[in-house]
């Protein structure tokens, strides 16, 4: 069983006044078959977590530790964390002109799984996980995310989040963006997902609309570059009903 | 448009001369070219002294290459005299003193002859083989394309020389031509090549560069149009490595109504004093009413120590046109494009491959050339094979 494991994560971002520390001791564990959405107002730091978990190069980690099973993330690349099993569905998908969508999927399964994929199983693979968002087969001829609406692209992550099958899946504001219909199927997908063996998800939102759909083990509060308040799905109507207001200004 | 316009088309009335500030009126006569000192505007990027001696007084009488040539049926493809009659026919006009001396030099043509109305899918190919750089060599290439006639002649130079040339080529009314020379030279050849084109009323032209090899490539390529209707395009791709020098100099004379141009080249540069050159020179005459010519220059710079250089410009004598744009961007890796790939467990190398791979493959489709494009796809892979085994990347 999957573990995912924060402890007292410190991470700054350089700005032209100096370094400036956005994550401020972030402590959260994901088991395997759990789920956590973490919720919190814009600036909050919320992308920062899911980032600095990926690895991404902007941002640099002052304090703290991230495992995977007992397995030092922070000291991977960016490949070697989602070689490792972690996935990153991410808020604004990067258009890769000149590299079509097969052609990506295809390059990332091999580089998961350590092996190119039997063609034949391949390609019904690919067609299934895209017909499963309703993505148009035609989309696997397409540069990567160019041209796409922001609900294809959010569509297509759900594809990849599917196809190469990770241990921990981090969704970033994954539910941003999307009407009704999309949220539906991109929930649909992140479902098929968890139901799919132990697997942790964390579930970073804004809102509380998707969670009507996911449904959360957990759901944290965060502010001002931490965890301020735990609880269970409960936690969220609250949330819906009152806003963030109270600890932002606690935060203050 | 007004009924005098059409009146004026019709007649093809012969376009004034008007003085070009970028492209100055060039001469055959030596005396005319002094030696260029590199201070020169259009001589300024170009490392003078890599260039052998050639701007100066060093002999051009080698004759150190072999040639192969590959011609379909109907198209014939082989040297013939000064005198003949194909010999500045396209209206070239030495612009500088290398090709002045080239065309002074020259003791043969080679011609590449497509009849009229011949129309065919197999490619002519001439493949120039250098066989040493010690003498540099002048050539002199004339490519006619007989009205409404279709075709494709694929140039391709290879091995170690220091070759100064003239090409000419002349698309006939009505006539679709496509013109791809491939410089894939060995590391310390010299490549000097002024190319014009005249293209014929209602013809195309499209020229493809691509450079990959040598240590000093300069082209200047020009087209006029001898009547309306006229179109352009013109691809390239280059790729420089340490120490490598490329400059593409592009001219469009839209000196005929209703004319098009459209000017794409796309450059990547890796290794330590890797330097390329874009000109990009665009002329709309008073004449030209009713033209349409887009220029772009794209360039990936792939590590330290290279240097990009690109001008775009455009001269305007009409506003009677239907559009006239440019674009030029120099950029280093999408960081985010490399990030996104990463963190779907693609390896730093492999995503750099995929999107430099990516940067020149839609203008390797627009080639047009089956053959040549799996080629190129292939080319790209080496030339970044190289980049990966030389540059530890940060």
């Amino acid at each position: 069983m999957a573990t995912l494991e924060i402890k007292d994560l410190h991470v700054s971002v350089e700005t032209e006044d100096g370094p400036k520390e956005i994550l401020k001791g972030v402590d959260l564990t994901i088991k395997g078959g759990q789920t956590h959405a973490i919720m919190g107002p814009n600036g909050s730091g919320k992308s920062t977590l899911a980032y600095s978990i990926a690895g991404h190069p902007k941002y640099t980690v002052t304090q703290g530790s991230v495992t995977l099973d007992g397995v030092d993330v922070l000291a991977m690349s960016v490949d070697e964390r989602a070689r490792a099993g972690l996935f990153l569905a991410m808020q604004y998908p990067v258009e890769v002109p000149g590299v079509s969508v097969s052609n990506f999927l295809r390059t990332a399964k091999t580089a998961i799984s350590g092996e190119a994929p039997k063609l034949r199983h391949w390609v019904k693979d690919v067609n299934a996980a895209m017909d499963r968002v309703s993505m148009d087969k035609a989309f696997a001829t397409r540069n990567v995310n160019e041209g796409f609406s922001g609900g294809e692209k959010k569509r297509h992550e759900i594809v990849q989040l599917e196809l190469l099958d990770p241990k921990v899946a981090v969704l970033d504001e994954t539910d941003s963006g999307l009407d009704i219909d999309a949220l539906k199927i991109v929930s649909e997908g992140v479902n098929r997902f968890k139901e799919n063996g132990d697997k942790g998800v964390l579930l970073i939102t804004h809102y509380t609309r998707i969670l009507r759909y996911i449904t959360p083990d957990f759901v944290h509060v965060f502010v001002d570059g931490r965890m301020v308040e735990e609880g269970g799905p409960e936690l969220a109507d609250q949330l819906e009903a009152e806003g963030y207001d109270k600890y932002v200004k606690a935060a203050i | 448009m007004t009924i005098t316009d059409s009146v004026r088309d019709t007649l093809e009335m012969p376009a004034e001369r008007v003085l070009s500030h970028l492209h100055p009126e060039g001469s055959f006569d030596l005396a005319d070219h002094v030696v260029p000192t590199g201070r020169e505007e259009v001589w300024r990027f170009t490392p003078l002294r890599r260039l052998r001696g050639i701007q100066d007084d060093a002999p051009l009488d080698g004759h150190s290459f072999d040639i192969e040539v590959h011609a379909p049926a109907g198209v014939t493809a082989g040297p013939v005299g000064l005198d003949h009659e194909s010999r500045g026919t396209s209206g070239l006009v030495p612009p500088d003193r290398v090709s002045a001396r080239a065309w002074a030099a020259a003791d043969s043509v080679f011609l590449v002859d497509v009849p009229t109305e011949h129309v065919g899918d197999e490619a002519t190919t001439v493949t120039l083989t250098g066989t040493g750089n010690e003498v540099a060599s002048a050539g002199h290439l004339v490519v006619r394309a007989g009205a409404f006639s279709k075709s494709t002649v694929v140039l391709r130079f290879q091995g170690l020389a220091t070759l100064v040339e003239n090409v000419e080529i002349v698309v006939g009314d009505g006539a679709e031509l496509t013109v791809v020379t491939v410089q894939d030279w060995a590391d310390a050849a010299v490549h000097h090549s002024t190319q014009h084109a005249k293209v014929g009323r209602d013809a195309t032209l499209r020229h493809v560069a691509v450079s990959i090899g040598g240590d000093v490539v300069r082209h200047d390529a020009t087209a006029e149009y001898a009547g309306p209707g006229g179109s352009v395009e013109m691809l390239g791709m280059y790729f420089a490595d340490e120490g490598q020098h490329i400059e593409h100099r592009l001219f469009v004379d839209h000196n005929q109504p209703k004319t098009s141009s459209n000017v794409n080249y796309k450059g990547a540069l890796q290794g330590e004093g890797a330097h390329t050159v874009w000109i990009g020179n665009v002329l709309i005459r008073k004449i030209a009413e009713g033209i349409e010519t887009y220029e772009e220059n794209r360039n990936l710079v792939l590590t330290d120590g290279c240097q990009a250089d690109s001008v775009p410009n455009l001269e305007i004598e009409t506003g009677e046109i239907l559009g006239a744009g440019h674009a030029s961007a120099t950029g280093r890796f999408d960081d985010n494009q490399l990030f996104y790939l990463r963190s779907r467990g693609i390896e730093e190398s492999e995503a750099r491959r995929l999107v430099v791979h990516g940067f020149f493959i839609d203008l390797i489709r627009r080639i047009g050339v089956p053959e040549l494009e799996e080629q190129l796809v292939l080319t790209v892979e080496k030339e970044l094979e190289k980049n990966v085994s030389k540059v530890q990347f940060g």
